[in-house]
């Protein structure tokens, strides 16, 4: 359906190829897997099944790309829009129309398709998406999942017979992830879609792989195989590939169930060990010295929690984001805040920098009420890493952006560029951020809000778009940071990381807490919060790789 | 459900299920036609033009209002009718403010107050700066603010009405381009709203002041770099999703059409020059009319090329003839009243008399409510983001 003849890729203006090679041919209803670490031109790969590289990107495509028997060299990409459906990272940018049913019909009225089967397969696509009951919803009051499955639903009414889909899930809770794959894979089974796909999440995605391509490093040939062959090679892979290859199982377990069958022998070796303590616990709070006449519990308080939010509500829009929250945090803890796309939980972020008001309770961050205190004064005490961390970085050069750090911080000269050299010690003074990997910049961004010493530092979804070698730099970042005492709290649905990171995890439905406790306690009992690792070998609590193989040892 | 029908039905009422979402009728689909809306609103506000009774023009006001009130769908762009209204009330406002400060032709006897005129020199004579400030004055400028305003809020009934890109959608095949352009700016503005609001907070983190003009400025190149990125994405995904294919014309088609639409404008030009001028009074109209012909047949044929379909286009039905309709019967009857008593219709200042409300234009203003009685009621809110 889709044949890559030696393909290579070359961009204006760079003199290396960004892949080269490429030479596979992914048969008719299949599900193929395009896996690789950061930068190896996954996108590159996509973008060529659908014709936007290069008609639409420019460079030089050489070797030849075709797809159910047409020449992309010869057809545009709107020649090709009946058979390539091509759905990107950011559903928002995809969309054309303002309403979930116009927005499914537009690619159809693109292709003059009659009223009759148009009408037809809205509704059909309406069914098989379960939108049913959105059809009217304008777009942007969707949340993050619905909004991925109209734009899975908009390139599927005129009937393409290669779906291209670049990370569906990365920005969605797993609920939501699991949504659009069971889609997916609906697609493939009673439609015969041949699907080609990028993801960085391999947990959530490999099991339902027929075929993986993995792209091993930039300008290196393309390895073709079944997810076990690939999975045994591949640089980038799940927490339960990772379990497999310790306890040396063969061939590989690809999903929850096929580990746990196998993971017997594993857990009675593990029986008599215990998983680690909770981890570092936070260092105990200083006792504060006793006064004679003692202050009131606020004084006393704040000198223990870097933050402390009572009763908080806020609404917006008319919508209740967060109601009756409670939550103090403690210098050295690691909190990671889970729970559904749009549960409230950027909001409770933003209360605590100060971003949004309050409209009930308190909110302190150390000694400072967050929306009242001057901009200036608020970063040394809570700094917040935002979800697009390219937002926070102004200037034109890393140098640059260092030295408006300094001076926004009034630390003294040099203080970020060297925190950047002690995280990124590969980073030259005269990149621009936007050359960056999305790694790097993120990283960038830390140094950038470290520079100022915040006690607090908040983190919204920093995993989103890493691949798995950047989330274990960050990882070992992060940790790092609590055992000097910072207090993290990030909000992020990746439940791997929370498992790896947090002490704390506290859960949030609808704008409410409704679970916080020990990280080891909330995600075991979570279906879908629960780690790989951890569901394997139930009843008992391990939670990451790292400590079991810390415990074989 | 029935188990909770039961429930409901408890009290000793029978009722129908209710239905589900999914049975519910769509919105857009039973929602009139938003060209309806239009006529209906420019009428009303082509009546307004035709009177300064206070009491017959808030009497129209009221009428678009409740209109509105009662028939705006719960959307985005509904939201633009408080903006509406309070434009209607700056010109209002703005206007008696120079009736005060500059004085007014108007002749008057009731003085209320009498500002300090400032002495100005005398090449601008002719106006005046301060001075008395008459009754009469006041009531001239509030009459005639007062129109404006009408006509303001029934412009702004007709943008909370009327969903635009439906209207956009009903333009012939051939403006179609024209049409998606139109609609993408239109879900760009509030995308741009949402950068600028991300990237003031991202410049509060950093530790910088973000109020004021400065930090809005600052935050301005990055808004455009964001909103162009976001434009070549779009573009990216409409080309891959079948913008612009085009079908295969004889060449023969493709020259008449540019020869038709060129030569129809010229003829348009041609038309209204001549109407214009003094001498051309003869050729004027057939050339205007000739032209204008040329150019919609030019507009016909290039629908040709567009292999482009409709899904669902909106129905010109019964109700969207009843809507237009009652806002043009409001519109003729008040002309017409205009010209039979018009001293009713423009209630005198000077002297200064208390205005009277005539019965029958004011009957026929109320014949604009129609439309809250023949179109649709919008669907209830969605509460909040669904969770997925």
């Amino acid at each position: 359906m889709i044949r890559f003849e030696n393909v290579s890729v070359t961009y204006d203006g760079s003199a290396e190829p960004a892949v080269r090679g490429v030479d596979f041919e992914v048969p008719e209803g299949e599900l193929v897997l395009l896996v690789g670490p950061s930068g190896v031109g996954k996108s590159t790969v996509l973008g060529a099944v659908s014709g936007l590289v290069p008609h639409f990107t420019g460079g030089t495509l050489h070797g030849r790309v075709t797809v159910a028997g047409r020449d992309t060299r010869t057809h545009k990409p709107r020649e090709l829009a009946d058979v390539v459906g091509t759905v990107g990272q950011d559903p928002l940018s995809h969309f054309v129309t303002d309403t979930v049913e116009d927005e499914l019909a537009y690619g159809m009225e693109s292709l003059g398709l009659s009223p009759a089967v148009m009408r037809r397969r809205v509704e059909e696509t309406l069914d098989l998406l379960g939108l049913a009951g959105l059809r009217d919803r304008a777009l942007s009051t969707l949340s993050g999942g619905q909004q991925q499955r109209v734009a899975i639903g908009s390139v599927l009414t005129p009937h393409p017979r290669v779906l291209v889909l670049d990370e569906p899930t990365s920005a969605l809770d797993p609920a939501a992830a699991e949504e659009v794959l069971a889609v997916l894979q609906r697609l493939v089974h009673d439609l015969g879609t041949t699907v080609l796909m990028a993801e960085h999440r391999l947990e959530r995605v490999v099991q339902y792989a027929d075929r993986v391509v993995l792209l091993p490093g930039p300008g290196e040939r393309p390895l073709l195989g079944t997810p076990a062959e690939v999975m045994a090679l591949s640089p980038v892979f799940p927490p339960v590939v990772d379990l497999g290859r310790l306890a040396g199982w063969s061939p590989l377990p690809l999903t929850v169930r096929d580990a746990r069958r196998r993971s017997a022998p594993l857990r009675d070796r593990l029986t008599d060990r215990q998983p680690p303590a909770p981890q570092p616990a936070p260092p105990a709070p200083s006792p504060t010295t006793r006064r004679l006449f003692p202050r009131g519990k606020s004084a006393t308080a704040s000198c223990v929690h870097v933050a402390e939010v009572r009763s908080l509500a806020v609404r917006r829009d008319r919508v209740q984001a967060l109601r009756h929250v409670d939550l103090t945090v403690t210098p050295g803890e690691t909190i990671a805040l889970m729970g559904r796309n749009g549960a409230g939980k950027s909001t409770l972020l933003g209360a605590l920098v100060g971003l949004v008001e309050p409209s009930s309770g308190t909110v302190r961050t150390g000694d400072a009420v967050p929306h009242r205190t001057r901009p200036r004064d608020l970063v040394r005490r809570v700094g917040l890493v935002p979800q697009e961390p390219r937002d926070l970085l102004c200037a034109d050069t890393v140098a640059a952006e260092c030295a408006a750090a300094d001076r926004d911080a009034g630390a003294a000269p040099g203080t970020c560029r060297a925190l950047l050299s002690e995280l990124l010690p590969s980073v030259s003074d005269g990149t621009h951020p936007r050359d960056l990997s999305e790694g790097q910049r993120l990283t960038l961004a830390l140094a950038v809000v470290l520079t100022a010493r915040p006690p607090l530092l908040l983190l919204d979804e920093p995993t989103r778009g890493l691949d798995y070698a950047a989330k274990a730099r960050l990882v070992t970042i992060l940790r790092a940071l609590a055992a000097e005492g910072h207090a993290i709290v990030m909000a992020t649905h990746d439940v791997e990381l929370a498992a790896e990171l947090a002490h704390r995890v506290v859960l949030i439905a609808e704008g409410e807490v409704i679970a916080d406790g020990p990280a080891a306690e909330v995600v075991v009992a979570s279906p879908s919060f629960a780690p790989q690792v951890a569901k394997i070998l139930a009843p008992q609590r391990w939670l990451t790789v790292p400590q079991v193989r810390e415990a074989l040892r | 459900m029935p188990s909770r029908c039961d429930a409901a039905g408890r009290d000793g009422i029978r009722r129908t299920p209710p239905a589900g979402p999914a049975a519910r009728p769509a919105r857009h689909r039973t929602s009139l036609h938003p060209g309806a809306w239009w006529l209906w609103a420019l009428a009303l506000g082509t009546a307004a033009t035709r009177t300064t009774n206070p009491l017959l023009l808030a009497l129209l006001i009221t009428v678009s209002a409740y209109v509105v009130a009662t028939r705006r769908p719960h959307a985005p762009w509904a939201r633009s009718y408080g903006a509406f209204l309070k434009l209607a009330l700056v010109v209002l406002l703005v206007r008696l403010a120079f009736a005060v400060v500059l004085g007014s032709p108007v002749p008057g006897t009731h003085v209320l107050l009498a500002l300090p005129e400032v002495p100005l020199p005398s090449w601008a004579q002719g106006i005046r700066l301060g001075g008395e400030v008459t009754a009469e004055a006041l009531t001239f400028a509030f009459y005639d603010a007062l129109r404006l305003a009408a006509l303001l809020v029934c412009v702004g009934a007709a943008n909370a009405l009327a969903n635009p890109s439906r209207l956009l959608k009903s333009l012939p095949g051939a403006l179609y381009e024209l049409g998606v352009a139109v609609v993408v700016a239109l879900t760009f503005a509030p995308h741009l709203i949402a950068d600028v609001r991300r990237l003031r907070a991202a410049r509060r983190l950093r530790g910088r002041p973000d109020r004021g003009v400065r930090g809005l400025l600052q935050v301005g190149l990055p808004v455009l770099e964001g909103a162009l990125e976001r434009s070549v994405a779009l573009a990216a995904a409409m080309d891959a999703r079948g913008y612009g294919r085009t079908a295969e014309v004889p060449p023969a088609v493709r020259r008449t059409t540019a020869a038709l639409t060129l030569g129809g404008l010229l003829g348009v030009c041609a038309g209204t020059y001549g109407l214009l001028t003094a001498e051309g009074g003869a050729y004027g109209l057939p050339v205007l009319l000739a032209g204008l012909a040329a150019a919609l047949a030019g507009l016909w044929l290039g629908g040709r090329r567009t292999l482009r379909t409709r899904y669902r286009p909106d129905r010109w039905d019964a109700r969207a003839w009843l809507v237009s309709a009652s806002g043009a019967a409001v519109a003729a009857l008040l002309a017409l009243a205009a010209s039979r008593d018009p001293a009713a219709l423009h209630p005198g200042v000077v002297p200064l008399v208390a205005p009277e409300l005539p019965l029958w234009p004011a009957a026929a203003v109320l014949i604009g409510l129609l439309p809250a009685f023949v179109t649709p009621a919008p669907v209830a809110p969605h509460p909040r983001k669904e969770p997925t």
